[in-house]
């Protein structure tokens, strides 16, 4: 027994922590990007998110396409609207009050969930665990599904390779040199706008890939992304707005605190993450990893 | 009161009074009580710059601490709103004391985190029965003369509870308070080297803007009988902020016009679903885009007077 | 001097008593079908109640009998404040005279409170909490179908006598989870078996995993599953993902719909033991009516709630007839006075404290192989005669019962 649980109930909560996790550090991965680069807090994330299930699920009902294409196909589509979205929408309000990009974000997060809720209803559509994945293995203290460790694989392989590509590429490096001084980099050549606008739609299509993960254990449901992306903002914050690291590693941290939470006191399973917020932005508001702006 | 705005507020208060007569009174109840509500949230973000965006937390334990002292502690009704009242402005100088203590987009994620724990508190807390909410909330004797489950009764007692409210906004936003207010929002280091304690003015500001949103839940407690928890959840939130922005932010007469639409607009199209949430997003980006002023702000801007 | 009149008639307006009713008001006798058409319920109940409900009024001949009979509908989303507001605005304005269905028992709780208050009539097909026959009951409410009592009753006391002795809750947590865990729990102690923990979610989960892992971990031999509609499927298929039933545990769904078998398919539910109040293949009269009810409802067949829908508006508008009036109190005292005879539950009573009464049935899901198309997924186990399937009048603390 360690701390009066037995370790078998730790470890497996522990393990199912991980696999949330993963969900918070794709997803806050994408926020972070966008508040970083753009300094708009993306409330359609949510959205978004569910977006890239509902594609996922079009595909396999419609055109028999599985889950491996939908891990290609539903980023790029989901994408491309994100980007029409920021065109169309979003460009209009860079000189104002960031106030403005959250309510015009929150507006269109409810809009797009309002229509899917009005064709789907809300009770879920059924998305198979793909056939590949199905089953599961014996670690001894539980049985984890196959699907769920496919989850925690694939979310650290994109996450770090996001992660790469920022930090540690030449692209990664005007991305972030733009967003200190976009004028500075304007007047070296690069095209700051273009920037801006993929990078939008790069950080919608990582909300769509953690919609595609998500549609087999959680269901296609047009409500999927609207408790979760206030979770996902209190990660975001806690690791450091504009902080790729911190988002990832507060991502995964707090799954795992989450899973802990539940052995322990699982009433405040919900709650633990909003805690460690408001602790976080009283004694370090820019973040654990963030840099003070 | 200016001139032109005191002709505003004599229309507004008549139509209020005759009102009953010609709509459903609780349908107008409602709309009251989210006025109110919409309207202390203004007083915050309007006047004091600050976007709380876990407004509901006051309106909901209002909601439920009044509908807790009458049901089961059989306060009567103004006393258990009374309590209601009281319980947000506590839950305000805790919660103001913690956010004031940062700027811009990190204040409102204070209070968004801060709103969400209190949900999930009264979640789990079993004197709010959870998804049930306390139900059968006794309407009670006002003043032990008055019997509240007169439709009419009810209504026109909610209806100076409203105005009262709106009064005292009014009088805060344009005494000596409120331009001190104006200035910290307008600019800060300036006010704080003229020697005003920025934090102070504020915090006052965030608990009225408390209480008066929990005056707001504890009456909306007693006309509908029933603490739930859509009050305390955070699309609640969301929705004042809605009322606030079509309405006009920064106007005195424009949360109410907001509140009135929107709660309009949901009673017509709740026979149509989910059509409530594409309208009311659809409003929020209209606003944002074309209609930043609001409803209210833009008659202002037309006839150029503050309204 | 508008002023003036404006103060006599608000005087005037608070002192003055409402009118009385003397007939069928306003000359129509309008239905609200109130029920959740876009969440979690909206299969088991939903459209489908609507349905039932016009089936009713088609069956029960209203316009060959001169009778006007409406009927309107709306959903409460599951929320107690939605529903009631509905409610409310049904009762007060929209001469609604009678409210039907109201799955999720928080909601039915409210609305019962507020027909009481406004004298009118409700009657509860969809809802579960056994509470709206004991400290809840009023008489302007008929509660139809089933209740949590007689769910854990009939499954309850089923599994434990086969040897499911420990258990362990998974519930949703409102007033109807609370209810079937509590009934259930009292069911498995009486009976001597023992209840190793329980956990309770919010209504409306996607991800049962971690409630699941506890679960297993309690090391019960059964899982009761104290949650409804698309919780409860959502339960079993993630069991499956966790190897709960191979590691020797087993799922005891305590309020199962054919909707959600369905739902579940065959090779999944199979083996499922549930309590249910109808079953569309009993008879040929059920048969005829699901026959009918699924060209109507996309091939959908009927649900108990459905079912109770149906028998519940045909009794009430048969209640009507007779004492030629809409008046909400009267009318429920009429309907306890008749005894009830429709072709889906045949002949019943309706007692004091508002619980009908008819048999209800102990159903074990087919295996793949013994089914013989869509829908025939149940095969009969027992019949709990009429006298044991619900709570004992004198056991409710329902105040309209004298002791």
């Amino acid at each position: 027994m360690i701390l009066g649980i037995p370790p078998q109930a730790l470890f497996s909560q522990l393990l199912i922590g991980l696999i949330n996790g993963s969900f918070y550090a794709m997803l806050s991965l994408g926020l972070s990007v966008i508040f970083g680069l753009l300094n708009i807090i993306n409330f359609t994330h949510g959205a978004q998110y569910m977006l890239g299930a509902f594609v996922a699920y079009f595909l396999l009902q419609g055109v028999g396409l599985g889950h491996w294409w939908a891990l290609l196909l539903a980023p790029i589509a989901v994408g491309l609207v994100g980007v029409l979205m920021e065109r169309l929408l979003l460009q209009r309000l860079y000189g104002l009050d960031h106030l403005y990009g959250l309510l015009l974000t929150f507006g269109l997060g409810l809009i797009i969930q309002g229509l899917f809720r009005n064709s789907f209803g809300s009770s879920g559509l059924p998305y198979a665990i793909p056939s590949e994945l199905t089953g599961g293995r014996n670690l001894g203290f539980m049985v984890l599904p196959n699907y769920r460790a496919w989850v925690i694989v694939f979310s650290l392989a994109i996450c770090l390779a996001t992660w790469f590509v920022i930090e540690r590429t030449k692209l990664g490096s005007y991305l972030r040199a733009a967003t200190e001084n976009p004028g500075l980099v304007q007047a070296f050549g690069v095209n700051v706008p273009r920037m801006i606008t993929l990078t939008y739609g790069f950080g919608v299509a990582l909300a769509a890939v953690a919609g595609v993960l998500a549609a087999p254990i959680y269901q296609v449901n047009p409500l999927m992304g609207a408790d979760l992306i206030i979770v996902v903002f209190a990660v975001v914050v806690i690791g450091g707005m504009g902080s790729i690291m911190g988002s990832i590693v507060t991502g995964f941290g707090l799954g795992l605190i989450e899973g802990l939470t539940k052995v322990f006191y699982p009433e405040a399973s919900n709650t633990v993450i909003f805690v460690i917020m408001a602790l976080v932005l009283l004694v370090k508001p820019a973040g654990l990893f963030g840099r003070a702006q | 009161m200016a001139g032109h705005q005191a002709v505003v507020f004599a229309l507004m208060a008549l139509a209020l009074v005759v009102g009953p007569f010609v709509v459903y009174p609780v349908f107008l109840m409602k709309a009251l009580c989210f006025a109110l509500f919409a309207c202390a949230f203004n007083l915050l973000i309007g006047y004091g710059g600050l976007l709380s965006f876990g407004h509901a937390a006051y309106l909901g334990s209002a909601g439920y601490m009044t509908a807790h002292a009458a049901k089961v502690w059989g306060w009567p009704p103004e006393l258990a709103i009374l309590a209601g009242t009281a319980a947000a402005a506590g839950l305000g100088v805790v919660i103001g004391a913690l956010a004031i203590r940062r700027q811009g987009i990190y204040f409102a994620m204070i209070t968004l985190a801060l709103a969400q724990m209190l949900y999930f508190f009264f979640l789990q807390a079993p004197f709010t029965g959870g998804e049930d909410g306390i139900q059968a909330v006794p309407r009670g004797m006002l003043l032990g003369l008055v019997d509240l489950r007169n439709p009419l009764a009810m209504y026109f007692t909610v209806l100076a509870i409203f105005l009262a409210g709106f009064l005292l906004i009014y009088r805060t936003i344009h005494s000596p308070f409120g331009q001190v207010l104006k200035a910290i929002r307008e600019n800060e280091p300036r006010a704080l080297s003229l020697g005003y304690g920025a934090d102070q003015y504020k915090l006052i500001a965030f608990v009225l803007s408390a209480a008066l949103s929990g005056l707001a839940g504890g009456t909306k407690a007693i006309v509908f009988q029933l603490a739930s928890l859509t009050d305390v959840h955070w699309t609640m939130s969301g929705e004042v902020v809605l009322m606030t922005l079509l309405g006009g932010l920064g106007t005195v007469f424009g949360p109410v016009v907001g509140a009135m639409i929107v709660i309009g607009l949901e009673s017509y199209l709740a026979q149509l679903g989910a059509w409530v949430t594409v309208v009311q997003g659809a409003i929020f980006v209209l606003c944002v885009l074309a209609f930043r002023r609001g409803v209210v702000g833009e008659l202002a801007h037309l006839l150029r007077k503050p309204l | 001097m508008i002023k003036y009149w404006l103060v006599v008639m608000a005087v005037v307006a608070l002192v003055a008593p409402p009118p009385a009713q003397a007939e069928v008001s306003d000359g129509v006798v309008k239905i609200g079908v109130l029920t959740d058409m876009s969440s979690l319920y909206a299969d088991l109940s939903g459209q489908g109640s609507v349905i039932a409900a016009r089936m009713a009024v088609e069956d029960f001949g209203a316009a060959k009998k001169g009778m006007k009979v409406e009927i309107v509908s709306a959903d409460h989303q599951n929320k107690a404040d939605v529903g009631s507001g509905i409610a409310r605005q049904w009762l007060d304005s929209d001469k609604v005279d009678v409210i039907v269905d109201t799955p999720n028992s928080a909601v039915a709780l409210a609305v019962n409170q507020i027909v009481k208050e406004k004298g009118k009539a409700f009657l509860v097909s969809g809802a579960a909490s056994s509470d709206l026959t004991g400290k809840a009951c009023s008489p302007n409410t008929v509660h139809w179908t089933y209740d949590t009592w007689a769910l854990a009753n009939g499954t309850g006391s089923a599994i434990v006598k086969t040897g499911g002795d420990t258990w362990f809750f998974i519930t949703a947590d409102y007033a109807f989870g609370h209810a079937l865990e509590r009934d259930t729990e009292a069911v498995v102690v009486k009976n001597g078996g023992k209840v190793l923990g329980k956990v309770r979610h919010p209504l409306n989960t996607a991800d049962f995993s971690s409630f699941l892992l506890q679960a297993q971990s309690s090391k019960a031999k059964i899982i009761g599953l104290a949650n409804a509609g698309g919780d409860t499927t959502n339960t079993i298929k993630q069991a499956a993902e966790f190897g709960i039933v191979k590691g020797g545990q087993s799922l005891a769904g305590l309020l199962v719909f054919i909707t959600d078998v369905h739902a579940l398919g065959l090779p999944t539910a199979q083996g499922l033991i549930m309590t249910e109040a109808f079953y569309w293949d009993a008879n040929d009269k059920t048969r005829a009516f699901a026959k009918r009810f699924a060209e109507l409802d996309r091939g959908i067949h009927p649900t108990m709630v459905h079912a109770g829908v149906y028998a519940a508006t045909l009794h009430y508008l048969k209640a009507v007839e007779a004492l030629k009036s809409d008046d909400g109190t009267k009318v429920i005292a009429k309907m306890k006075e008749m005894p009830t005879d429709d072709p889906l539950f045949g002949r019943g009573t309706i007692r004091a404290d508002g619980r009908k009464l008819h048999p209800m049935y102990l159903f074990e899901v087919k295996k793949p192989a013994e089914s013989k198309g869509p829908w025939d997924y149940y095969k009969l186990r027992a019949t709990i005669p009429v006298e044991q399937a619900f709570r004992p009048i004198d056991q409710g603390d329902c105040p309209l019962v004298k002791k």
